[in-house]
């Protein structure tokens, strides 16, 4: 392969690493708080606000059964209106993050809800305000959980940023479709699908070694 | 004659009206005052009465136990207490504070003077013993220099202080339960509720952790509720004790009282748990309904109070001039009186039988005929 080939390969999976950890970092910004809500938001439960609960659990849920191609298109009023244009790896950060803020919601509600009750119960019991038992019980009781939800979430969008690429949104995916598909450069496909196995692995494993150190219910020190 | 059948109800079980001396109210650490708690029906479950009518009062210093069956209404009484739940009537009184009435900051300010154990635990196992001893401190706002110098001393005080920095998941059931115990004590309550806290241990470890309640009630004063489902850790610790069921106090006063005359069948049932009285197996698996030639008749009586049963043995066969057979006992002592059973095989006929329980009778011993053993 050319030097000129790997060059593109080099510049693409940083415009992809680009694309996803910010898109990363904002939608867990939205997410984690958003998920905190909807598993203790129900009846009877620390934030009780039932009808806010289904109500926000009905648009999480929309969002997420929209295809994400679909998305995509459907928003791009919106992400001009943030991002100033449509197409290239800033634009598409948009469309990513509103992928994945309801898919972290979701994985963070299901994190908190692994929490034993009783917990809240027992910080409830010494005089702890809603707000610190979320800091202080809920969410590290649940780091373990939140650390492998993230991991996934990250995962997840490596493979929706090579679908921006489809829409002009640059990365390993337009890398792809462009040379491997279009030009009919079989090896630039191959190398591209190696660089994104390489980064989902690298990614999950980081992830999954981080989960354990954090969790204290192995016996391990 | 029915194998079961008392002879001798006429003896004059000395029937206490527990409710007739309430501890002076004055000097109540807790005070329900005609409290009912409702849960309204929810999806498919039905509407629950928990506890109806609940009047008393735990006194200053005490250690009251609270036992009943399984869904008598005990966790709600308890959780009322710290205002962890809300009564439907009536109030709560804490310290000289109407718990029930307060809510937000000013509830969670009342909370941090009463501790709470639990039958889990309910440890986190994000944090060392250390830290998690912290929590309420934390939580209370404490500086991080004084933190560290009562959670030092309250390791200390439950004798883990070796596993400062140990998590939960590398401790014992005894020793986690002693995290929770300082931790329930960090904020320095007046009253430690202790939520059926010995549940999930072994008997040798009940015991240390029960030593552990009563050298803390002993030495700082503290107010103990134990809610509890076993008699063994009522008899061990507790002074007072109040029998729930069905959401009604059926029964209280103090601990020997209660166990040596129990009235209400709940109580009865509790002792029978600890001081066995059912007829033994290989005894009952013996008996016949109908006299045994040369055998014995066998006759039970139930033991209750300060000297009875230790003699009376050896007094019935003196006094018939008859070899009397022990064929199975136990006698246990609650709050220094005696508590049990004897089976006895008394041979010689159906009128040495009949005399015996006469006698027996008239030393106020109640006497159940049991059946013949050859």
């Amino acid at each position: 392969m050319s030097r000129e080939l790997i060059n593109l390969i080099v510049q693409a999976t940083g415009e992809s690493l680009f694309m996803v950890s910010i898109a990363a970092l904002i939608a867990t910004a939205f997410g984690l708080p958003i998920g905190v809500f909807l598993a203790t938001s129900r009846k009877g439960e620390l934030f009780a606000a039932p009808a806010v609960n289904s109500v926000l659990g009905i648009i999480v849920n929309a969002t997420r059964s929209t295809p994400f191609i679909i998305l995509v298109v459907a928003i791009i009023p919106f992400t001009r209106l943030i991002a100033g244009t449509s197409i290239g790896s800033g634009a598409a950060i948009v469309p990513l993050t509103i992928a994945a803020m309801p898919f972290i919601a979701r994985l963070v509600e299901a994190a908190i809800r692994e929490v034993d009750a009783g917990l809240i119960e027992t910080a409830s019991s010494f005089g702890a305000s809603p707000l610190q038992i979320v800091l202080k019980v809920l969410i590290p009781e649940a780091l373990p959980g939140l650390v492998l939800a993230l991991t996934l979430a990250v995962v997840s969008l490596l493979g929706y940023s090579a679908m921006v690429g489809a829409v002009g949104g640059g990365g390993l995916g337009d890398l792809g479709i462009r040379y491997g598909y279009q030009r009919f450069m079989p090896e630039m496909m191959l190398a591209v699908v190696v660089v994104l196995i390489a980064l989902v692995q690298t990614v999950q494993t980081a992830g999954d070694y981080l989960a354990r150190r954090v969790n204290r219910r192995l016996r391990h020190r | 004659m029915n194998v079961h059948q008392s002879l001798t109800a006429a003896e004059p079980v000395e029937t206490l009206s527990p409710l007739a001396q309430p501890p002076t109210t004055a000097d109540a650490m807790v005070r329900f005052e005609r409290v009912s708690k409702a849960y309204p029906a929810y999806r498919d479950k039905p509407s629950v009465q928990a506890l109806k009518d609940i009047d008393f009062a735990i006194p200053r210093g005490s250690i009251t136990g609270v036992i009943g069956r399984s869904g008598a209404g005990k966790s709600s009484l308890v959780r009322l207490i710290n205002g962890l739940e809300k009564p439907s009537t009536g109030r709560v009184v804490v310290d000289g504070r109407d718990i029930s009435g307060l809510s937000g900051r000013d509830l969670r300010l009342a909370q941090r003077s009463i501790g709470m154990i639990f039958q889990h635990f309910n440890l986190l196992s994000s944090r060392t013993a250390a830290d998690n001893v912290a929590l309420p401190l934390e939580i209370a706002g404490w500086s991080r220099r004084d933190i560290a110098l009562r959670v030092a001393e309250l390791l200390d005080l439950v004798g883990i202080a070796d596993k400062y920095d140990r998590y939960p998941s590398e401790l014992s059931g005894g020793q986690k339960q002693r995290i929770g115990i300082a931790r329930a004590l960090a904020t320095r309550p007046n009253v430690l509720l202790s939520d059926e806290a010995t549940s999930a241990l072994d008997p040798q470890t009940t015991r240390s952790i029960l030593d552990l309640l009563a050298n803390i009630n002993r030495e700082l004063g503290v107010t103990i509720v134990l809610i509890t489902h076993e008699m063994s850790v009522v008899r061990q610790l507790a002074k007072e004790v109040v029998v729930i069921d069905g959401g009604h106090i059926v029964e209280r006063g103090h601990v020997a009282d209660i166990f040596t005359h129990p009235a209400h069948p709940v109580t009865q049932a509790f002792l029978s748990e600890v001081i066995g009285d059912s007829v033994p197996v290989s005894l009952a698996s013996r008996l016949q309904p109908q006299p045994v030639a040369g055998g014995h008749a066998v006759i039970r009586i139930q033991v209750r109070g300060a000297d009875a049963g230790d003699t009376i043995v050896g007094r019935l066969a003196r006094e018939l001039s008859i070899d009397v057979a022990l064929l199975s006992a136990r006698i246990d002592e609650i709050g220094g009186q005696h508590v049990g059973s004897l089976s006895l095989g008394i041979p010689g006929g159906e009128a040495a039988a009949d005399k015996a329980a006469s006698y027996l009778s008239q030393n106020n011993l109640p006497v159940e005929r049991l059946g013949y053993v050859a």
